[in-house]
């Protein structure tokens, strides 16, 4: 099949992401609708299912190779601090340790996009790394620790947003508290509100959510010679090699990283650690495998949070709901080194609006930098936005559905295009019958009584078109099996499985033909990160594409072995037959068997978006809750989410991301916080007893309804993402349903009961 | 110390030191990986173990403690290559994502079923609320432990 090379656009946020890509010239017939295939839309087992429930998978933290070392990483136990100096001479005296480094004894390795280096004398929160120490145990290295002596020169700190903006707050970096605004304007903001009959102002605030997977951070590491194999709890194979080499001054080519199973990243395990290349240093001196790992503690100082949020919103409407004016006001902490924070979004994009007005400050503190978290900022900003929304409605006399309906637009509010698609409108409608939102409280707090019922809901917009390059290699062997290799890598949400069915079909063989490896730097074809809602989209057609080839190098290659012309061909269930001739007609597994080398191997390729478009997912969640007005404790009784993410893969692997994501999407609601004391500046959730988590306990009756059908403009297997979707809405439908129950709006994340009781008490 | 226990229904013995946790002891001498840790304090159940047929938490047991005890891991769960029917229906009920929290949440499962062959959604949030996942979202965990309790009542 021809090729062609393109520059790939996608947009992310308010960058527009341009790349090189191969990707196939001609636009390919799609996949059958789901009705018409056996495997893919079906509800089919995981693949990894065996290894995942006999304990026999093995993740990077389980990692055992022969000879192997382990480190521990010193951190800082202050919020901000100078290194005066480092003495490791007692701890290298211990038994069993065989090398520590610091900034005395290593060369300096820019880190955080050059703010900082891979050991820096200046600490900016605690948790910044001051040493590591390599011992043949993971015990005695944990011993040494303690055995370092530091002299620090303790600095002021500054831990929340409202105290890092001052005048003459302690700088972090030396130009200051703030990072990249976030600015940006459409029409014209003041006109707009002159136009209004009717404007609403409010603040929102949420707190700072942590990822906290189950597997911690961890690499094991390994040098021959001048050669790295590095297998990493990573969401990112190829940007760890590609951060790993530019640290190391390696040749990508020198590193290789794997990973094949992983315990949840959410957006933490999108780049190289920092004990990544220490591990790295450290085994290339001692001329040992290394195995790093974080601890619980550490995962909840150091390696990435959601940023909190101050949003301050402006809407101004016509009397029958129309919006003429919006504005974002906002600012949130990033942590100690640049990152962002923020929430803007979903107010810029989801409804139509000709003037928009978005000023959001990114501020340091002296705290762990914030990373990707699932839906970055469209978590936060949906609460906000959707929260007000009702508010609005309820000023207005109108139903906050119709509300949003009102303003509801067909086409993409920056670039003046179509959408691909947008079901929005359908779910709307199936969420409010299943929900049965006509039962709510027409007026917000009316029922009596001790406990109060209460029916909110919010709507969510997200990318996760996918986009190139992405590419997968399919290989088919003489006895009819056959292999996929593709240099992505399955976070647990069911790339494995989803590329065996579409290959299955393709070829018409029986799926457990079908053999999948991912996750490999090394032996694999390049693919992206699993983040931003992208990895389905983005190899899915690439897979199709492997088949497809695949199928149509059978065929010419049957045409040579029967002495038929192609196109006389037919391809049925693994057989090619002839049109005329029924004597003719053999296995695919006999073509391959005829073949010299006794393999076919086909490499398929993500198309090229189209034109012309924009690329969304849409969706709305409804949110029943039971709110006691004795305890002020909030319990959400029912979910239902209905969204619009285009061809569905695997019913069993798409349910389980959507419950994870509504109750990722509650725990944020209603109980995870991070929490830092202002005045020592430390971090006081560092366990998992005190960062609380949704158990089974808090798990409503979640209900997932799809309302889309393959989205062909998109690719030839038609899908969107569903991992940020799932949670987007969670937060601001459970918001919208408390204040349903008890009339009083929290506008702060999360909705604990002392919010609750004050808001009941403020208002008798 | 040298201790003797039974580690999925082998007599073992073992060489430990006084402040060696039972995860430790699996997972370093004996290799026995399932057996995960995710929190060391007690909170997220994913290193749950069988102890003279109790679930326990391995992070929280002192090596020295399981003298005479028979332990149980994830890797005892099954019989060879087949699954024992709660793992399989962990597979169907689509019960698994990253897969970190699923051995802890096995074993748990198993605990409940033998002490409570009829659990009610209640009685199952309530036994396995000690196990943390923060993938799935819990509900097609329930649905396994269900669909395992009914089969295995139906195969007694
Ligand atoms: S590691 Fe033992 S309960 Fe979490
Ligand atoms: S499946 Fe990932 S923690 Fe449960």
């Amino acid at each position: 099949m021809s090729r062609k090379i393109i520059k790939s656009k996608y947009d992310l946020y308010e960058e527009k992401i341009e790349t090189i890509a191969e990707v196939p010239s001609e636009k390919e017939k799609p996949l059958a609708p789901n009705s018409k295939l056996k495997y893919v839309g079906k509800d089919v087992n995981r693949y990894d299912g065996y290894d995942k429930v006999s304990g026999s998978a093995i993740y990077t933290i389980d990692k055992v190779l022969p000879n192997m070392v382990f480190a521990r990483v010193m951190v800082s136990p202050h919020p901000h601090a100078k290194i005066k100096s480092i003495d490791v001479s007692k701890a290298l005296k211990l038994k069993g340790v065989l090398h520590i480094i610091t900034n005395e004894n290593t060369s300096e390795i820019p880190w955080y996009y050059n703010t900082s280096k891979l050991f820096d004398k200046h600490l900016r929160y605690q948790g910044d790394e001051v040493a590591c120490v390599a011992a043949e145990t993971e015990k005695i290295a944990e011993e040494a620790l303690s055995l370092i002596k530091v002299e620090y020169e303790i600095m002021p700190h500054v831990v929340t947003a409202e105290s890092a903006m001052k005048e003459n707050a302690p700088k972090i970096h030396n130009n200051g508290n703030f990072g990249r605004p976030s600015e940006y304007t459409r029409g014209n903001f003041d006109e707009g509100i002159k136009q209004a009959d009717v404007t609403i102002e409010d603040t929102f605030t949420t707190q700072v959510e942590v990822h906290n997977p189950t597997e911690v951070h961890c690499s094991v590491v390994n040098w021959d010679g001048g050669k790295l194999t590095v297998w990493d709890s990573t969401q990112s194979i190829f940007s760890v090699r590609d951060n790993v080499a530019q640290s190391l001054g390696l040749n990508a080519s020198d590193v290789r990283v794997v990973k094949k199973y992983m315990g949840g990243g959410f957006g933490s395990k999108l780049e190289a650690g920092k004990y990544t290349v220490m591990a790295a240093l450290l085994a290339k001196k001692i001329g040992r495998p290394v195995k790093a790992a974080m601890n619980r503690r550490e995962m909840n100082l150091s390696v990435g949070n959601r940023p909190d949020s101050n949003q301050t919103i402006t809407i101004g409407t016509k009397k029958d709901g129309t919006f003429t004016a919006m504005s974002h006001i906002a600012y949130g902490v990033m942590g100690a080194y640049p990152s962002g924070s923020s929430s803007y979004w979903p107010l810029r994009s989801i409804y139509k609006c000709p003037n928009i007005k978005i000023d959001n400050k990114s501020i340091y503190i002296n705290a762990g930098r914030a990373r990707p978290f699932r839906a970055p900022g469209h978590v936060q900003g949906t609460f906000a936005l959707e929260s007000i929304i009702d508010d609005l409605a309820l000023k207005l006399g109108m139903d906050p559905i119709e509300l949003r309906l009102k303003n509801y637009t067909e086409v993409d509010q920056d670039g003046d295009v179509p959408y691909t698609s947008k079901l929005l409108k359908e779910a709307y409608e199936k969420g409010a019958e299943e929900i049965g939102w006509k039962n709510r409280n027409k007026i917000p707090g009316s029922q009596t009584g001790e406990i109060k019922t209460g029916i909110g809901m919010a709507s969510q917009i997200w990318w996760g078109g996918g986009a190139p390059p992405s590419y997968a290699t399919l290989k088919l062997n003489s006895d009819g099996s056959a292999k996929i290799f593709s240099g992505t890598q399955d976070i647990g949400t069911g790339t494995y499985t989803f590329m065996q069915q579409i290959a299955a079909d393709v070829l018409e063989i029986p799926i457990d033909k079908v053999n999948v490896d991912l996750g490999d730097t090394g032996t694999m074809p390049y693919s992206g990160g699993s983040g931003g809602s992208m990895t389905a989209p983005s190899v899915s057609p690439a897979v199709y594409d492997a088949a497809i080839q695949m199928k149509q190098k059978l065929i010419s290659n049957a045409a040579a072995i029967l002495e038929v012309d192609e196109s006389n061909l037919i391809y049925s269930s693994g057989n090619i037959s002839s049109k005329n001739d029924s004597s003719k007609s053999i296995e695919i597994k006999d073509v391959v068997g005829k073949i010299h080398e006794r393999v076919l191997v086909t490499t398929g390729a993500r198309n090229e978006n189209p034109n012309g478009y924009a690329i969304n997912s849409f969706g709305a969640q409804f949110a029943k809750v039971e709110v006691d007005t004795m305890t002020g404790i909030v319990r959400v009784k029912k979910i239902v989410a209905a969204h619009d993410i285009g061809r569905v893969l695997n019913r069993k692997t798409l349910e389980n991301q959507f419950y994870g994501g509504v109750i990722m999407g509650l725990g944020y609601a209603l109980m995870e916080n991070r929490v830092i004391d202002d005045y020592t500046g430390k971090v006081l959730t560092t366990n998992l007893h005190d960062y609380k988590m949704p158990t089974m306990q808090d798990m409503p009756d979640i209900k997932v309804i799809i309302v889309s059908e393959e989205d062909n403009l998109i690719s030839p297997t038609g899908v969107k993402g569903i991992g940020e979707p799932a949670m987007i809405p969670t937060p601001g439908a459970i918001a919208n349903a408390v204040f349903n129950a008890i009339g009083v709006r929290i506008k702060s994340l999360p909705i604990t009961p002392d919010k609750i009781l004050e808001a009941l008490n403020s208002k008798s | 110390m040298k201790i003797k226990f039974t580690l999925n229904k082998k007599k073992v013995t073992a060489e430990v030191e006084s402040t060696e946790r039972l995860i430790d002891l699996l997972r370093n001498k004996f290799q026995l990986m399932g057996t995960k840790e995710g929190c060391s304090i007690g909170e997220c159940g994913a290193c749950t173990i069988l102890m003279d047929g109790k679930a326990v938490n391995s992070c929280l047991v002192l090596a020295e403690q399981i003298e005479g005890a028979e332990i149980i891991t994830i890797e005892g769960i099954a019989d060879g290559e087949q699954l024992h029917p709660i793992q399989e229906n962990f597979i169907k009920a689509g019960a698994i994502q990253c897969g970190f929290c699923t051995p802890g949440m096995v074993v748990s499962s198993y605990e409940l079923l033998n002490e409570n062959p009829e659990p009610n959604e209640e009685e199952i949030k309530e036994a396995i609320a000690g196990n943390l996942c923060r993938c799935t979202g819990y509900k097609q965990i329930i649905d396994a432990v269900k669909i395992s309790a009914e089969q295995l009542r139906d195969s007694k």
